[in-house]
């Protein structure tokens, strides 16, 4: 068969860190071919090359090269793209809710036929030719296999039909000979994603050539012709249908030999005798990270991980016990049940929150490192203050000398790299910024500390800088530590156990040390036997 | 060198040294004229106690988060019940004066709370609302004027003896207490203390009140909401706090005036009362998202002199008034020259 796509030896760098290191890819017409990593495997660097982004343009280009229907082409910016025939069906819908499906698909491609009007004044005065467009319409939702009527406005159709409304206007396009799917199911149901998968294999049938970035291992083995597997930026696995199982799939996505650095010892492990906190069928409503009834026990002492893809809603966990986020559900602290959706109570019951948004929620940007560190203290509990001009606790002054006193011991302590205490957190790094965020939490002193991503976008010294202060405030102050992260090799170097998070459930617990499989498998949602 | 110099124009904001300068220029051109410059400076002095607690109004809603309070009418609409109350019921001098801000508190927290909570409901166009709840409240009060049930022949129309007249005259009630109030005489100039150093405690009571636990929930409040609410603090009702602080201020704030402008102005004047103000805390540096105390006592007192010099030295020289044209100028240019840089001066 005809070869519609080869991309030769990519290599991408930004600013000297390699995100993709020699990466080959191949499709051919008629193949559905898919793409699978972990988060921030590549996947989506890989697909802006071939997309000419701006963004890989603007940061120094790639090297290596790529070739479309045996031709090498430059692309350089998405119209390259699109006018060598690659089309694109984006995560999120593009749809006007208002517009029929028909002016969906046919959007800034209308046919159109002269009028009076446009005689003088140019073509964009044409009158739309609907019964043309409504007719191209449905011979493309046809090729597809669906039976949504062309004439519907899209708004009230369900999330799957949209998916459907937005993958037509791509094949509607006549010179479309490979379509690329960034994790199309991931807003589907079951049955819904049933009949897309259905679709697209009706149209690989056709010639198009498919390229079909997923998680959903399951859905890769059903439907791929070959599995190209990344990770780290790099290919670790070419499969082709007959070597293709789950399990051999999981164990190249997520397999890489972890050090386990030899933690310090504890006087008591935790065990399940001693439960802090008990979650009970939580459901969190956080956009983009649903969390639909989490059941989990978490032990006095211990360092939880949660682990699980993007928008699984492992991130809802921490959000929606500290009330930032509706939630609903049972939180049971030490027995007594904890309110949800009020952040003042929670935090005067001792927890303490590093929030995965470091700059949007976790920080006051514009003002100094000690009126951060010292704020939410200040507010939850009434410490650093004095007594003011007039009665009561709302009108007591703040205490500067204490402030500052306390600032300049936890500058010291957590090492954050500053001018002093006044400069503005706005002017620290990634890293020092993380440090001012968790000397704050610790100002709490929680008893329960919970840590969204709190190595995102910090530099690999600083990481560990991270890591070892979270072991160090769970072994010396016995503080319980929750960590959410994306990064599974980080979780499986300091965590007790780890729990993993799929579709807003929890899957199973695992040992730091299972087995790669364990995990690929767990995050994309299958439950194994024998899993604690 | 050169650096450090543009470092500091770009501190202070290149408006405010234009502004600076026409001041400073307009002083000197009416020297060169022969006016007074003692007397120039006393009026300056006047204007600027007398307007000051206006523009400190604005400080409270910047904080919170709600932007600035174009809906200070309301404020200045409680502070003329006040003063009217007192009026009515004779009281005079000094107490007379007090009494108005005292009647008019509660009538402005109640109001200012209610006014919080509208602002809540219309996140994102606070502004633009609260223009508008400022205008129709102005109206709305139009007919409260003439249905009011006061009696004091002194307040009410001579003929017809129903509903209160367009402009009521303080002399025999509390007019300018606070003006004449530790008032320094050297030569030709007139150092109002009292009413300077009024507006001058009003600020730095605002001053500690921003370190206050409260003050500074409101101002987290206003910076970052995500970070308030993070930190347990109820976001809505720091900016209903807010709107309301920022009312009672006004209230405050239009008493002050009225006895120092000597009269009480109803039915359509306080319709415009809050862009003046609005203006004056911008020339002092303040953006919509942050504003101190630093920026409403030098945009006041630059604002007011500019508009106390520039009436005199122009009519002097062009033989005709162009002050009010230049007051329309330079505020509403101002304050559309705020709006358009979501930035400010720091």
């Amino acid at each position: 068969m005809a070869q519609a796509l080869r991309m030769q030896s990519i290599t991408k760098k930004y600013y000297g860190t390699t995100v993709l290191k020699d990466v080959s890819l191949e499709v051919d017409q008629g193949e559905i071919h898919a793409l699978v990593g972990e988060n921030g495997a590549g996947k989506s660097t890989l697909m802006n090359v071939l997309f000419g982004m701006p963004v890989i343009h603007q940061t120094g280009g790639y090297e290596g090269e790529v070739y479309i229907g045996g031709q090498q082409v430059d692309i350089l910016t998405p119209a390259d793209a699109m006018a060598l025939g690659i089309g694109m069906v984006h995560q999120e819908f593009m749809l006007i809710p208002g517009f029929t499906v028909t002016e969906n698909i046919k959007l800034n491609r209308e046919k159109s036929r002269p009028s009076l009007l446009s005689r003088f004044f140019g073509k964009s005065l044409e009158i739309l030719d609907m019964e043309d467009m409504a007719r191209d319409s449905r011979a493309a939702l046809d090729k597809l296999g669906v039976g949504i009527e062309e004439w519907l406005p899209v708004a009230g159709l369900p999330v799957g039909y949209m998916q459907f409304v937005e993958i037509a206007r791509e094949i509607d396009k006549e010179n479309v000979r490979l379509l690329v799917f960034d994790e199309p199911t991931a807003v589907l149901t079951e049955s819904e994603a049933e009949l897309f998968l259905a679709a697209i294999k009706k149209l690989a049938q056709s010639g198009m050539a498919i390229l079909f970035i997923s998680h959903r291992l399951d859905e890769v083995v059903a439907v791929a012709d070959r599995i190209t597997v990344l990770r780290d930026g790099e290919v670790v696995g070419r499969l082709s249908r007959e070597e293709a199982h789950l399990d051999r799939i999981a164990e190249l996505m997520v397999g890489r030999r972890i050090e386990r650095p030899s933690l310090p010892p504890r006087a008591k492990e935790p065990s399940d005798d001693d439960i802090i906190l008990d979650i009970r069928d939580l459901m969190v409503d956080m956009p983009g990270e649903r969390l639909n009834g989490l059941n989990l026990a978490i032990r006095r002492g211990e360092i939880i991980g949660l682990g699980g893809l993007a928008g699984h809603g492992k991130v809802a966990v921490a959000n929606g016990i500290m009330g930032l986020h509706p939630a609903a559900g049972e939180v049971l602290k030490d027995g007594q049940p904890l309110p949800l959706n009020d952040p003042a109570e929670v935090l005067r019951q001792g927890l303490a929150f590093v929030s995965e948004d470091r700059r949007g929620t976790g920080l006051l940007l514009g003002d100094s490192i000690e009126h951060n560190i010292v704020f939410t203290s200040l507010q939850a509990q009434d410490r650093f203050l004095k007594e003011g001009f007039l009665p009561g606790s709302m009108l007591k002054l703040q205490d500067s000398a204490q402030i500052r006193k306390h600032a300049l011991q936890m500058i010291k302590e957590l090492d954050i790299r500053c001018r002093g205490p006044e400069q503005p957190v706005r002017t620290l790094s990634g890293g020092n910024q993380q440090k001012v965020c968790l000397a704050r939490a610790l100002t709490l002193s929680p008893e329960i500390l919970f840590a969204s991503e709190p190595t995102r976008g910090i530099d690999v010294g600083a990481k560990s800088l991270v890591l070892d202060l979270l072991v160090e405030f769970n072994r010396r102050m016995n503080m319980t530590v929750v960590i959410t992260s994306s990064e599974l090799a980080e979780l499986r170097q300091i965590c007790d156990r780890i729990a993993i998070i799929y579709q807003g459930r929890l899957v199973g617990i695992l040992e730091p040390d299972a087995p790669d499989v364990e995990y690929g498998l767990m995050m994309a949602g299958g439950k194994r036997a024998g899993v604690s | 060198m050169k650096q450090r110099l543009e470092k500091l124009v770009e501190r202070f904001g290149i408006p405010r040294l234009i502004i600076m300068a026409f001041v400073l220029a307009l002083f000197i051109l009416g020297s060169l004229t022969g006016l007074s410059t003692a007397q120039l400076l006393s009026a300056s002095l006047v204007r600027f106690g007398m307007n000051g607690v206006l523009v400190l109004a604005m400080v409270p809603t910047i904080t919170c988060g709600v932007g600035l309070n174009f809906g200070l009418p309301v404020g200045v609409l409680c502070g003329l019940v006040g003063a009217l109350i007192s009026m009515q019921l004779e009281l005079k001098g000094f107490v007379g004066f007090i009494s108005a801000i005292l009647f008019s508190l509660p009538l402005a927290a109640i109001f200012g709370w209610l006014y919080g909570w509208l602002l809540n409901r219309v996140r994102g166009q606070e502004m633009m609302v609260g223009t508008y709840v400022g205008f129709s409240s102005v109206a709305f009060m139009c007919i409260f004027w003439l249905l009011a049930p006061f009696d004091n022949p002194e307040l009410i129309w001579a003929i017809g003896g129903q509903g209160l007249r367009y402009t009521l005259t303080l002399d025999n009630h509390f007019g300018k207490v606070l003006n004449e109030f530790l008032l320094l005489k050297i030569g030709d100039l007139e150092i109002p203390f009292g009413l300077v150093g009024a507006f001058l405690l009003l600020c730095l009571l605002s001053q500690l009140f921003l370190r206050t636990k409260v003050g500074l929930a409101m101002q987290a409040a206003g910076d970052n909401p995500r970070f308030a609410r993070a930190a347990g603090i109820d976001v809505p009702r720091m900016r209903s706090l807010g709107a309301m602080l920022s009312t009672i201020l006004g209230a405050v704030g239009i008493i002050i005036y009225a006895q120092s402008y000597g009269f009480l102005q109803l039915y359509m004047a306080p319709l415009m009362m809050a862009f003046p103000a609005v203006a004056a805390i911008l020339i002092g540096g303040a953006s919509l998202a942050r504003a101190t105390v630093g920026h409403v006592i030098l945009g006041t007192f630059l604002f007011q002199t500019l508009l106390t010099i520039a009436l005199p030295v122009t009519s002097h020289i062009i033989g005709g008034d162009i002050s009010e044209v230049a007051r329309l100028i330079v505020s509403n240019g101002m304050i559309l020259y705020a709006l358009t840089r979501a930035g400010g001066g720091r």
